[in-house]
């Protein structure tokens, strides 16, 4: 018994002392890696936050991804055909795509999970961005079967989807979480546990290794993924950092190599000290103030443009905003994609104070005698918006409009004004899923009373946006939205002020980060210099 | 004694039920629900979403479902971190959150204590005045000042320890310090306050009548009196610490349960609010018990029988 212990000991000491040497020699390369917050949860089908795109990102790899300057490539597909019709999109899917367990990625995978996502019982958040797949809504509404889907597997390496009607940004679509397949067997043998460390089988360039809630979420490279031998970074660690500013103390400390938020207080102390490693690029969303059109006070469009005119769009993206927000003269920010030059307020370029001397006539115009018109200024709690209230309220009093600023906590906030509360004017902020007008001037379509806060009923603007839905050239359907911007900013239901902006931090360590306007930075294209 | 202990235990279980119940219908008052989000969700797949967790269900319904799940030891599925449930958030972050409670709560008692004491020996002098200068400095600078200051300047500047993060011994050093400074300060004022007033008691005069050495008086019959007033402010204290921090696990990014109760409350997570609800209502309990036992065995006039 003895020696055999003694035997034990020693080859186990010499595995242990092997081991050792194996995993010193190659040192993994660690990429801490700064998360707004953790996720609802990692079945991609049931998320919505900027914060959960970032993770399937690096976990799965769907028919088309965006590279590391957001411009669709191929992913899982190799190449595609359209109809002329713009109805019928052929996928040829890759060869040697796998799933991290070794299977090889099906069209299968993908017909599973896009019926999936459609189906009532999956209550999937965003089930509506594939809506325009044939029978998609009815499946959702539970009219029809998942399997009536316009999605069809020709064989194991063709997808074959079928629409509704042409939708120019539908690859735009396919590059956001709810575009992911799914591996089918897992998903089925363990039900809701699929996503649990130890089950859950991806595709993309990363796996799952752990979950800690509000610790981390480590992911380690996939060597099955089809570009393993290009992913540099051997171990990928989301950490949630709800508070912005530890984000920043760990970055300064070198703990972590990007923090995917700024704290806009300490926005001077950034610019100051990081240098290049500070990050601002132009972001997909609108900042923007919801006016209740069908109030009597603020029914004429003139008062609405009087408002919007006397507004220091400089200062409030400058000096409230700390150069975090950048000045908006129209609601579809600009870079989007199948868009072109933007429709732009008149007076973007004239100074404030010729503004508000135009805006004050055309108050007179309107027969608003100067004191007598007092609005209701109204956000959700947040340092920056109340800020950005006490600001509008001075530069309404410098045109004679005088206000009241009324703060509600957030989670309240959004359902007052989606069930037509009774507000002056609000804020709110609205961020772009895809790259195309159509995902920001649909928000004030009449039917859409989720979104449409003003109430604002307008017959020309539904028609213009009807007509942009079965324009398949993609020029001539970037006019007629255009038309349909132009009118949105003559009538003024909103009223644009800021653009988004991302920021963030990016270690001088970290390379290939490249700044872009839907700010999506996929781990497979960074490196990590020790 | 065990009887008294085992009537405490059951005069819990009506507690805790008014506790819950309570905290159910009272959330339930705040506007919105864990899926209103600044983006409106489609009204038909809000439809999906409530049959998928019962919110289509009567009020009254709701609460028995989850009544009846908690009975089985149940709290039911997060609504806002939805890979887990209640109980699993609980299995890992409780954990972390007593090992640093615990920690930050032993050091504050043992250095709180024989600062008290010190400074209560050598009173109106110059380490009474140091003791008590430096406990009131302790008391008035909060938290969310002191943690971001013991950060940036062991983590980021001068780079000794991590600055935030969890894993490692080194991880645990600045929010233990976090929590126990301001418990050291109020523990020794108490500790020195109580020992002042119990030297100049009967019994210690007495004690030092009888000749008995310096040490015996103050270690044995003085402190003893003494730390009455710091056991009964520790017992809630303890539930407090124990249950974790918001302020020390967002600063410094630490998994415990202390985020819970405000994540799930400003997120409209029900039931990890009525969970962190359960969870503290519970230690509370527990540690007013263990107060009232320590009492008995500190202070022979005490006794339950």
């Amino acid at each position: 018994m003895r020696p055999l212990m003694k035997a034990a000991l020693l080859s186990t000491a010499i595995v242990l002392c092997v081991a050792y040497a194996v995993t010193s020699a190659s040192a993994e390369i660690v990429y801490n890696r700064g998360n707004d917050t953790d996720p609802t949860t990692l079945d991609h089908q049931k998320t919505s936050t900027v914060a959960e795109g970032n993770l399937m990102r690096d976990l799965y790899e769907g028919l088309v991804v965006q590279d590391a300057a957001a411009k669709i490539v191929p992913g899982v597909a190799e190449s595609w055909t359209v109809s002329d019709d713009g109805l019928v999109y052929t996928f040829k899917l890759r060869q040697d795509a796998k799933w991290s367990n070794g299977d090889p990625v099906k069209a299968s995978d993908f017909v599973f999970a896009y019926q999936r996502i459609q189906k009532p019982e999956t209550a999937a958040p965003y089930a509506n961005m594939l809506f325009p797949m044939v029978n998609a809504e009815a499946i959702n509404k539970g009219e029809k079967q998942a399997t009536e889907l316009g999605v069809k597997a020709i064989d194991d390496h063709t997808l074959e989807i079928t629409l509704t009607s042409p939708t120019p940004y539908f690859l735009e679509l396919l590059t956001h979480q709810t575009g992911y397949p799914l591996h089918q067997a897992s998903v089925e043998k363990f039900g809701d546990d699929f996503t649990r460390p130890g089950n859950m089988v991806t595709n993309g360039a990363y796996m799952l290794e752990a979950f800690t809630p509000n610790d981390k979420i480590a992911m380690r490279k996939n060597p099955h993924f089809h570009d393993a031998a290009n992913v540099q970074i051997d171990v990928v660690n989301f950490i949630p950092f709800e508070d912005r500013a530890t984000c920043l103390r760990r970055f300064e400390a070198g703990e972590v190599q990007s923090c995917s938020d700024l704290d806009n207080q300490q926005m001077d102390y950034m610019k100051a000290n990081l240098g290049d490693q500070l990050r601002i690029a132009p972001y997909l969303g609108t900042y923007y103030l919801p006016v209740k059109v069908k109030k009597e006070k603020l029914a004429d469009p003139r008062v609405r443009q009087a408002i919007s005119m006397a507004i220091d769009r400089d200062f409030l993206a400058n000096q409230i905003w700390r150069g975090s927000m950048l000045p908006a003269y129209s609601f579809v920010p600009p870079g989007i994609g199948n868009y072109g030059e933007n429709a732009v307020l008149p007076y973007a370029k004239d100074d404030i104070l010729d503004r508000e001397d135009a805006a004050k006539a055309l108050l007179a115009e309107a027969g608003v005698a100067e004191g007598s018109l007092t609005v209701e200024l109204r956000h959700n709690t947040g340092e920056n918006h109340k800020n950005t209230m006490t600001a509008l309220s001075d530069m309404l009093k410098n045109i004679g409009i005088s206000s009241t600023i009324v703060e509600m906590e957030g989670t309240g906030y959004f359902d007052y004004m989606k069930q037509d509360g009774d507000f002056d004017i609000t804020r709110a902020g609205w961020i772009g899923d895809y790259s195309d007008p159509q995902n920001f001037l649909f928000l004030f379509e009449s039917q859409n009373l989720g979104f449409n806060y003003p109430r604002w009923a307008n017959p020309e603007y539904d028609a213009l946006m009807q007509k942009a839905a079965q324009t398949i050239d993609i020029d001539e359907r970037a006019a007629v939205l255009k038309q349909a911007e132009e009118l949105l900013l003559k009538e003024m239901p909103i009223i644009p002020i800021m653009y988004y902006s991302s920021g963030s931090l990016v270690s001088d360590k970290l390379k290939g980060w490249e700044d872009n306007v839907m700010n999506v930075h996929g781990t497979r294209w960074l490196s990590l210099a020790q | 004694m065990i009887v008294y202990v085992l009537r405490r235990l059951a005069s819990a279980i009506p507690t805790l039920f008014i506790i819950v119940t309570l905290a159910f219908f009272m959330i339930r008052l705040a506007p919105g629900g864990p899926f209103s989000l600044e983006r409106p969700l489609d009204p038909l797949i809000m439809q999906n979403l409530e049959r998928a967790y019962n919110f289509d269900k009567p009020l009254w319904q709701q609460y028995l479902i989850y009544i009846g799940n908690l009975l089985q030891g149940d709290l039911g599925p997060s609504f806002t971190r939805r890979d887990f449930s209640v109980g699993d958030l609980f299995r890992t972050g409780l954990p972390v959150s007593i090992a640093l409670g615990s920690l930050a709560m032993s050091i504050a008692l043992v250095v709180g204590v024989l600062l008290g004491a010190l400074a209560a020996l050598r009173q109106n002098s110059w380490v009474d005045y140091t003791v008590v200068g430096t406990a009131t400095l302790g008391i008035t600078i909060p938290t969310f000042v002191i943690a971001p200051l013991l950060s940036l300047s062991f983590g980021v500047m001068m780079g000794w320890l991590p600055a935030g993060g969890w894993g490692t011994w080194q991880h645990m050093v600045l929010p233990v310090a976090t929590l126990a400074l301001p418990q050291i300060a109020i523990v020794a004022r108490l500790t020195r306050g109580a020992t002042i007033e119990a030297l100049r008691s009967n019994h210690v005069r007495t004690a030092r009548a009888y000749g008995l050495p310096a040490r015996v008086v103050v270690g044995v019959h003085a402190l003893r009196g003494a730390i009455l007033p710091v056991v009964s402010y520790l017992g809630p204290t303890a539930a407090a610490l124990l249950t974790g921090s918001v302020v020390v696990e967002t600063i410094f990014g630490i998994p415990g349960i202390g985020r819970y109760f405000v994540q799930g409350a400003l997120g409209r997570d029900y039931t990890l609010v009525m969970g962190t609800v359960v969870v503290i209502a519970c230690f509370v309990i527990v540690f007013n018990l263990i107060v009232d036992i320590l009492y008995a065995w500190l202070d022979p006039r005490v006794r339950y029988d």
